[in-house]
C-alpha cells in the first residue's frame, strides 16, 4: 500500500542524506520525495511516498525516528489528509491541436502559465492520480517535458505536526 | 612524559597561562585552540584513554596530545586496530572507546572496525582528521568524504564548522554514543578547525538536550504485566537473552528473575555470560552452532522471553516461518526498530533492561499467580533428556592429535574460568563460545554481528589497557591473525602480555567446513598451508615468546608455560585436528530443531 510520510527534521547539512541514505541501505524504496524549510527556519519538512506492507511501513517510521537529525514524524495515509503535487508540463500546441489542450487543461482546472505559437506550459496541481490522468488524456503525442514536484501533504483537521 | 603543561595544570602559576585567560561575566574563561578543547573536552567527558595514529589532517590534535598527560594516547600500527582497540575496551569495560585517526586513508581504514562497533552496538567515538574546510570537495591530498562514508555504520556522526563547536559536538557524541541503544559515533574536523593560532574560549557544558534524540526509559507498566502473567502461565518457558542485557548492565537482575522463576535460559553468542554458564538453569548457547538442549527448547517452548535479542539469522535460522512455531513472544529491547522486525512480537516492551527487568521482578514478587510448578517439572525432564546427547562432547584423542575443542578446555582450567577472552571470527570462535563457559558477563570479546577476521588481537589489547592486571587472552586461528598481525609491535611497546593462542588447522576451517558439508568437499582457496609462516620466529622478531604445540599429551604444559609468563606477550601455535567441524550446526532452512550434531548424525 502506498504511504506518505511526512517528517520534521533538523535544517542541518546531511540531514536528508541520511534520511535517503536510510531507505537505499534498508533497501526501502522512494516513489517521491519533497522538502524545504518550515516557519521555523531550524526546522525542514519532508514528505515522502512510500509502498509496503504494515510491517514494512513499521520498520520504515521506526528506522526514520531513529535518525538523530529526525525530530518528529507522521504517516499521514493513516488518517484523514489532504495531498497535493504540482506538475509543470510543456506541450506541444498547434493547429487544431492547441483548443483541445487548452478544453483540457480546463476540465483540469490548471493554467497555462507560459506559452508560444507552438508550445503551452501548464500547471497543475493536485493529487498524483490527477496528475497521471491528465498526462493521459493529454495523450503520448503532445508531451514535451514534464516537471513534478512530488507528493506533500497535510493532515485535515486541527491535528498537526509541529513540535 | 610531557614536559610542557599548558593547560591542565588549574592551580600552578605559569607564566604563559595570564595571556591565555580573559574576564568573562566574571569568571576566568581559558583560551583554547580547536586541537586543545577537543583534548580538553575528551577529558572532561572522563576519557582517559584513546587509541590512534597520526597524520598530516590531525597534526595539531597530535601537538595538543603532546602538551598534556591526562590523556594516554595509544599509538596502533594500522587505524582497523585503534577501532577494534577501543572497541575491546569499551566492551570489556562498558566505557566508551575513543579513537582518533587522520584523513582520507586513516579515515577508510577504521571503516571495518566502525562497522564492527555499530553492529555490536558499542559505544564509541571517532575522530577522524579532514582536510582544510575550504579545500573540502577539491580532492585533495588525503580527502575522503568519512561522514559519507561511514553514513550507514554509524549512529550518528558531526562535521565540525569552528572550533567553538567542538565542546558541544564531543558533548553530543559522547551522549548520543552511550545512550539507548549504543553506537558509534563519529565527529570529522577539518585541519583549519584546530589550528593552534586561533584561541577562544573554552567551556564544557554539563548537561545536554537533544529535541531529536530521546532514549527509551522505562517500559509501559501494562505490557510488561502482559510479558509476566504470559511467564507465570507458562508450560515450557524458555528465556533467550542477549548482548543487550550486557550492554545494559542487566546481567544480576536476569539472573535473579530466571533463578526466580525456575526457568530455563540461553544465551546468544553476544549475550555469553549475561547468565553464568555454570548453572544449571543455562542451556548453552543457541543458534546455528548452538547446544541440542538449547534449540531443541526453543523449538518447543509455548513462552519465549527475548531480553536485549534482535532474532538475528545465526538465531533463527534464515526461515522465520519455522521459529518457535507454539511460542507466545516476549520481547524486551531498548530498539523500537528491533522489535518484530525479523519475528513479530505478541508482547513488545521498549525500554531499559534494568528498569523492565525491576519491574519484572517486582510483578512476579507480588503476583497472587505462582509459576505451574508441575507443568515446569515435567518441562525440565524433557530438557534433561535433551541435554543427556551431550552435543558438545569432544571424541578422546587419537594417536596425540589435539581437537581445537580440547585446547578452549585447557584455556579454561588454566584460567580458572576467569580470563577476558577475545576472539577473531571462524571455527575457533564458535569452539571458544561453546567451550569457555563464561560466568560473568564482559569477559566474552567478539564481533558477533558483523563478523570481522582481524578483530580478535586488538580488541585483546583494549581488554588489557581496560584491565591492566587481567588476564587478556585471544583466540585465533592462523587466519584472522594475520589481518592484524602487525599490532605485535603496538603489544611491545605498551608491554602488553596478552596471551594469543592460535588454533591452527592450516586452512580457513569455516570456509572450509562449508565447502566439505555444501560443496562436495571442493576447499577453493581456503588452504594455504604450504605458505604459513613460522609463527614462533615471526613473534620472537618482535621481541615476544612463541611457543609450538603440536601433540596432544603437551597441551596442558605448554599452555601453562604461555600463562606463567605473566609480564610477556606469549603466542601460542597450536596445531589441532584440520579434519575438525563445529557441531551442532544448523540445517540450513531448517527450523531450530534441526541439526547436524556431527559428520555422520543429524536429528
Amino acid at each position: 500500500m502506498r504511504h506518505i510520510i511526512s517528517v520534521l527534521m533538523e535544517n542541518e547539512p546531511g540531514a536528508l542524506s541520511r534520511v535517503v541514505g536510510l531507505f537505499s541501505q534498508r533497501n526501502y524504496n522512494i516513489d517521491s520525495l519533497t522538502v524545504a524549510p518550515t516557519e521555523d527556519h531550524s526546522l525542514s519538512r519532508l514528505t515522502l511516498t512510500t509502498s509496503g506492507d504494515d510491517r514494512r511501513i513499521e520498520q520504515i517510521t521506526k528506522h526514520l525516528n531513529k535518525l538523530v537529525d529526525v525530530v518528529k514524524l507522521v504517516d499521514l495515509t493513516e488518517g484523514a489528509h489532504i495531498e497535493r503535487e504540482l506538475m509543470l508540463i510543456k506541450v506541444k500546441a498547434v493547429g487544431p491541436q492547441r483548443a483541445e489542450v487548452k478544453r483540457t487543461v480546463d476540465i483540469f482546472r490548471g493554467q497555462i502559465v507560459d506559452l508560444t505559437s507552438s508550445v503551452y506550459t501548464i500547471q497543475l496541481t493536485g493529487t498524483s492520480d490527477k496528475l497521471d490522468a491528465f498526462i493521459t488524456a493529454l495523450g503520448d503525442n503532445v508531451v514535451m517535458e514534464v516537471a513534478r514536484t512530488g507528493v506533500s501533504g497535510i493532515s485535515r483537521g486541527e491535528k498537526v505536526l509541529s513540535l | 612524559m610531557c614536559s610542557r603543561q599548558l593547560y591542565f595544570v588549574q592551580n600552578q602559576p605559569a607564566p604563559a597561562r595570564s595571556e591565555l585567560m580573559l574576564k568573562s561575566r566574571g569568571k576566568k574563561v581559558e583560551q583554547l585552540s580547536g586541537g586543545e578543547m577537543l583534548i580538553r573536552a575528551l577529558h572532561d567527558e572522563g576519557v582517559e584513554i584513546i587509541f590512534g595514529y597520526p597524520g598530516g589532517a590531525v597534526l595539531h590534535i597530535y601537538d595538543a596530545i603532546f602538551n598534556q598527560d591526562k590523556i594516554q594516547h595509544i599509538l596502533v600500527r594500522h587505524e582497523q586496530a585503534a577501532t577494534h582497540a577501543a572497541d575491546g575496551y569499551a566492551r570489556s569495560s562498558g566505557k566508551p572507546g575513543v579513537v582518533l585517526v587522520t584523513s582520507g586513508p586513516g579515515a577508510t581504514n577504521a571503516i571495518t572496525g566502525i562497522a564492527t562497533a555499530y553492529m555490536d552496538s558499542i559505544p564509541m567515538v571517532v575522530i577522524s582528521g579532514q582536510v582544510d574546510s575550504r579545500m573540502i570537495g577539491s580532492d585533495g591530498f588525503q580527502e575522503t568524504d568519512m561522514v559519507g562514508i561511514s553514513r550507514p555504520i554509524v549512529k550518528h556522526s558531526f562535521m565540525a564548522k569552528h572550533p567553538a563547536e567542538i565542546p558541544l559536538l564531543v558533548k553530543k557524541a559522547f551522549h548520543i554514543a552511550t545512550t539507548g541503544r549504543p553506537g558509534p559515533v563519529v565527529i570529522d574536523i577539518p585541519k583549519d578547525v584546530t589550528d593552534p593560532k586561533i584561541k577562544l574560549p573554552y567551556s564544557y557544558p554539563k548537561n545536554i538536550k537533544l529535541r531529536s534524540y530521546s532514549i527509551p526509559g522505562k517500559g509501559h507498566s501494562g505490557q510488561i504485566k502482559k510479558a509476566v502473567d504470559a511467564l507465570l502461565s507458562a508450560k515450557r518457558p524458555m528465556i533467550y537473552a542477549g548482548g543487550g542485557v550486557i550492554q545494559g548492565s542487566g546481567s544480576e537482575l536476569l539472573t535473579k528473575l530466571t533463578r526466580q522463576l525456575g526457568f530455563p535460559i540461553t544465551n546468544t553468542l553476544m549475550g555469553l555470560g549475561a547468565y553464568p554458564s555454570s548453572d544449571k538453569q543455562f542451556l548453552g548457547m543457541l543458534g546455528m552452532h548452538g547446544t541440542y538442549e538449547a534449540n531443541m527448547a526453543m523449538h518447543y517452548c509455548d513462552v519465549l522471553l527475548g531480553i536485549g535479542v534482535r532474532f538475528d539469522d545465526r538465531v533463527t535460522n534464515s526461515d522465520v516461518t519455522k521459529f518457535c512455531p507454539d511460542a507466545t513472544i516476549l520481547h524486551v529491547d531498548i530498539d523500537p526498530a528491533s522489535i518484530s522486525k525479523t519475528v513479530a512480537a505478541d508482547v513488545p516492551i521498549v525500554g531499559s533492561v534494568v528498569s523492565v527487568l525491576e519491574e519484572m521482578l517486582d510483578l512476579v514478587a507480588k503476583a497472587k499467580a505462582k509459576v505451574d510448578k508441575k507443568a515446569i517439572g515435567v518441562w525440565w525432564k524433557q530438557i534433561e533428556q535433551w541435554r543427556e546427547k551431550d552435543s558438545l562432547a569432544v571424541a578422546p584423542s587419537e594417536n596425540d592429535v589435539i581437537k581445537p575443542q580440547q585446547v578452549i578446555k585447557a584455556i579454561h582450567k588454566i584460567t580458572k574460568g576467569d580470563a577476558f577472552v577475545s576472539s577473531d571470527v571462524g571455527q575457533h570462535q564458535m569452539f571458544a563460545a561453546q567451550y569457555y563457559g563464561f560466568d560473568k558477563p564482559r569477559r566474552w570479546i567478539n564481533s558477533g554481528g558483523l563478523g570481522t577476521m582481524g578483530f580478535g588481537f586488538p580488541a585483546a589489547m583494549g581488554v588489557q589497557f581496560a584491565h591492566p592486571k587481567a588476564v587478556s587472552v585471544c583466540v585465533t586461528g592462523e587466519g584472522s591473525i594475520q589481518m592484524c598481525l602487525q599490532e605485535l609491535a603496538t603489544c611491545m611497546q605498551y608491554q602488553l602480555p596478552i596471551k594469543i593462542i592460535c588454533l591452527n588447522n592450516q586452512a580457513l576451517g569455516m570456509v572450509k567446513q562449508w565447502q566439505d558439508m555444501q560443496y562436495g568437499g571442493r576447499h577453493s582457496h581456503s588452504t594455504y598451508a604450504e605458505s604459513l609462516p613460522d609463527f614462533v620466529k615471526l613473534v620472537e622478531a618482535y621481541g615476544h615468546v612463541g611457543i609450538k604445540i603440536e601433540k596432544f599429551s603437551d597441551l596442558e604444559s605448554g599452555l601453562k608455560k604461555a600463562f606463567a609468563l605473566k609480564d610477556r606477550l606469549v603466542f601460542v601455535d597450536v596445531m589441532v585436528d584440520p579434519e575438525e567441524h563445529v557441531y551442532p550446526m544448523a540445517v540450513k532452512g531448517g527450523a531450530m530443531k534441526d541439526m547436524i550434531l556431527s559428520k555422520t548424525e543429524r536429528t
